[in-house]
């Protein structure tokens, strides 16, 4: 068991002839990963690296059963993109490009909702389920290893600092969820606690926050009352200078909110334990679990 | 991307809101040009990208022109939040029967724009929101069918206006709006947005920023601002044009590392360990030796840099590209500071061979990397 992403899932990769399209789908499917089409329009025929390319995302998965989509598209013609996987009923639809205009993601986002379907990102590292050697997204995947903590984080490559620490404390991952690091993102830090309580598999869980916006606060006062499993955390940010955006577009503290002293008081009031350096969430898991 | 408050007023106006008689001056000589067309007491306001103008003496009243004048020469000298002020608008003094807010943003947790009113303007919304919350109303907006007239109208009516003041002000925040999806609108405010005596509501400021990520598509009045979207100096311009996150900070230490977050954690072990970071620089995915030499440099070109940390966490980023680049900027002189790299995953032992045969240190950790950084920094300093 694992969330969103399990060994059913089989992924539609869109701009798969793209440079970054091509690349990562040799990792994806390097890894396990079931990539079963890739979409570029006008390019129906193609394969690449033993992939079929179609010219839509409807005609790619009446052709192989695919359920879930990943987007490589350049920013201008993303939500165009997310819509089309959307549209085809693909659920999770990961949506890896950064510089998405925010227009288009509340379109992308609120489309998606109605349909009940999940959009992770934009501006996300995708999901990764190691127990299925599964991952839809573009993480180096020997860094995470099979085991019992959900983790959701709204960055990359700290996650990997944090899940490369867990596998070598010996802590394992039932899915690793990057939220991406737009201030408008699909799926959102509650929804995903909310999706690990659901997980019979999840035992515990580490949130990787960072300043900007409220998120955090608002998944810190669901853990409160509804989440009893082990929480660790550690946030991002707690030098960075107000009204700077810290490389990513949703890490900006506005005047006094997004700061980081505002989520960590939050989330050690909900119980978290937070870490201050990276390497300490695999600490305070050792000693949570 | 934000814009100049008459530039703003450009674009309120091609959507026939009402702004206070006036212009833009880039001269005292100017500024008494203005004052004299406008013919009554006016403003002299510094056109600078910063919050908090008045406070720091940025918006004077004159009553002449010769006052005017001489006010503009005064503010066309300052500095505000280290920006120069290089022109000055000149507006009619109006007569204010009330002071308004209105603003439209992006409310993040419901990923949808807000539209935001209050009838006691003129204070900041946040002190406004401090003080009396009561008096702000707030209304989201429907992703699907946009913002409506019964819900500009709805709004005029919460903010406590009756008569014809209710369409009057429902078609003010209509424009604004509209302006909003014209334009890719991230934020707007109009602060104050002024009830005159004679009954008429005008955008007696404007704030209006645009998405940057949406620039592409708004080329056409970039190019008749006929200037940069951002102001930047060179080592930012630079980094820009590289596609790196860099943001200059008051401290002594260069952080490069890959991906924002890292580099973020990395910004905070410095600090954890003593020390005060200089530079937040993102190289980004994937990034190659070129690219890692180009990082290096752009960071030197900072006269405040004394120490450098490197720390790449090796994903689709290669530590032995990584050192690669290093060693590239080390033979080309490049490298006028105390350097600490920290890189591990993909490829780490193929670039830790190439660190050591060059006899360049390297750490394994963090923690390890940010208290030798903090160490070599002070030595130089």
């Amino acid at each position: 068991m694992a969330v969103l992403v399990d060994k059913d899932t089989k992924v539609i990769v869109q701009g798969i002839t793209g440079g970054q399209g091509t690349f990562h789908t040799a990792a994806m499917l390097e890894y396990g990963t079931k990539v079963v089409a890739g979409v570029t329009p006008g390019k129906s025929g193609q394969e690449v690296n033993g992939v079929p390319v179609f010219d839509s995302v409807i005609d790619a998965k009446e052709a192989t059963g695919a359920n879930a989509s990943i987007i490589f598209v350049p920013a201008p013609f993303a939500g165009d993109a997310a819509l089309e996987a959307i549209a085809a009923n693909l659920n999770p639809v990961v949506l890896i490009t950064e510089h998405v205009p925010v227009k288009d993601e509340i379109r992308v986002i609120h489309t998606a909702k109605s349909k009940g379907i999940t959009v992770i990102g934009p501006n996300t590292p995708g999901i990764i389920t190691p127990g299925a050697k599964q991952k839809v997204g573009i993480m180096p995947g020997h860094v995470f290893s099979h085991g019992e903590v959900g983790l959701m984080s709204r960055s990359g490559t700290l996650t990997y600092e944090i899940a490369a620490g867990m596998t070598n404390a010996g802590i394992g991952i039932s899915t690793a969820i990057g939220l991406g690091g737009d201030p408008c993102v699909g799926l959102t830090t509650i929804e995903a606690v909310k999706l690990f309580k659901e997980d019979k598999n999840t035992k515990a869980l580490v949130l990787v926050g960072e300043i900007g916006g409220d998120a955090e606060e608002r998944a810190a006062a669901y853990i409160k009352k509804e989440y009893d499993l082990p929480v660790v955390g550690f946030i991002a940010g707690r030098t960075a200078p107000p009204g700077k955006r810290m490389g990513h577009a949703g890490a900006i503290i506005s005047g006094s909110s997004g700061t980081a002293s505002a989520k960590i008081k939050a989330l050690s009031a909900a119980g978290v334990a937070i870490g201050s350096k990276p390497s300490d969430v695999a600490k305070l898991l050792k000693e949570a679990l | 991307m934000k814009l100049f408050e008459h530039e703003a007023k450009d674009i309120f106006r091609a959507f026939k809101m009402l702004t206070p008689p006036g212009g833009v001056a880039r001269t005292p000589k100017e500024a008494k040009e203005r004052a004299v067309e406008v013919g009554k007491p006016v403003v002299v306001k510094a056109m600078v990208l910063a919050g908090k103008r008045g406070k720091a003496g940025g918006v004077k009243f004159a009553d002449t022109p010769q006052e005017a004048e001489k006010m503009a020469e005064e503010i066309l000298k300052m500095r505000i939040n280290d920006l120069p002020v290089e022109a000055v608008l000149i507006e009619e003094k109006l007569d204010i029967q009330q002071e308004i807010y209105a603003g439209i943003t992006i409310d993040r947790n419901e990923r949808k724009y807000v539209v935001i009113g209050s009838a006691a303007g003129g204070m900041s919304i946040e002190e406004l929101a401090e003080e009396s919350p009561e008096k702000i109303v707030k209304m989201h907006v429907d992703p699907n069918l946009g913002f409506q007239p019964f819900e500009a109208r709805q709004m005029a009516i919460a903010m406590g206006f009756k008569g014809k003041q209710i369409n009057q002000l429902g078609s003010f925040f209509l424009k604004l709006w509209q302006i909003v999806e014209a334009y890719d609108v991230e934020l707007t405010e109009i602060n104050p947005l002024i009830l005159s005596k004679d009954g008429r509501f005008f955008a007696a400021d404007a704030r209006l920023n645009i998405d940057d990520n949406s620039l592409y598509r708004h080329k056409a009045i970039i190019e008749q601002l006929k200037r940069e979207p951002v102001e930047q100096n060179e080592r930012e311009r630079l980094a820009a044009e590289n596609d790196m996150a860099y943001v200059e900070l008051e401290g002594n230490i260069a952080c490069i590392c890959n991906g924002a977050g890292l580099t973020m954690a990395t910004l905070d072990s410095v600090v954890l360990s003593g020390g005060a970071p200089s530079t937040f620089l993102d190289l980004g995915g994937g990034a190659d030796a070129e690219r890692v030499e180009k990082g290096i440099e752009i960071a030197l070109m900072y006269p405040k840099v004394k120490a450098i940390l490197v720390n790449i966490m090796g994903g689709i980023t290669r530590c032995d590209e990584v050192a690669k680049g290093i060693l590239a900027a080390r033979n080309d002189g490049d490298i006028t500071a105390p350097m600490v790299i920290r890189m591990v995953g993909t490829n780490e032992e193929e670039g830790q061979a190439i660190l050591n045969e060059a006899g360049i240190p390297f750490l394994k950790t963090m923690e390890e990397a940010a208290s030798k950084v903090v160490e070599l920094a002070k030595e130089v300093a």
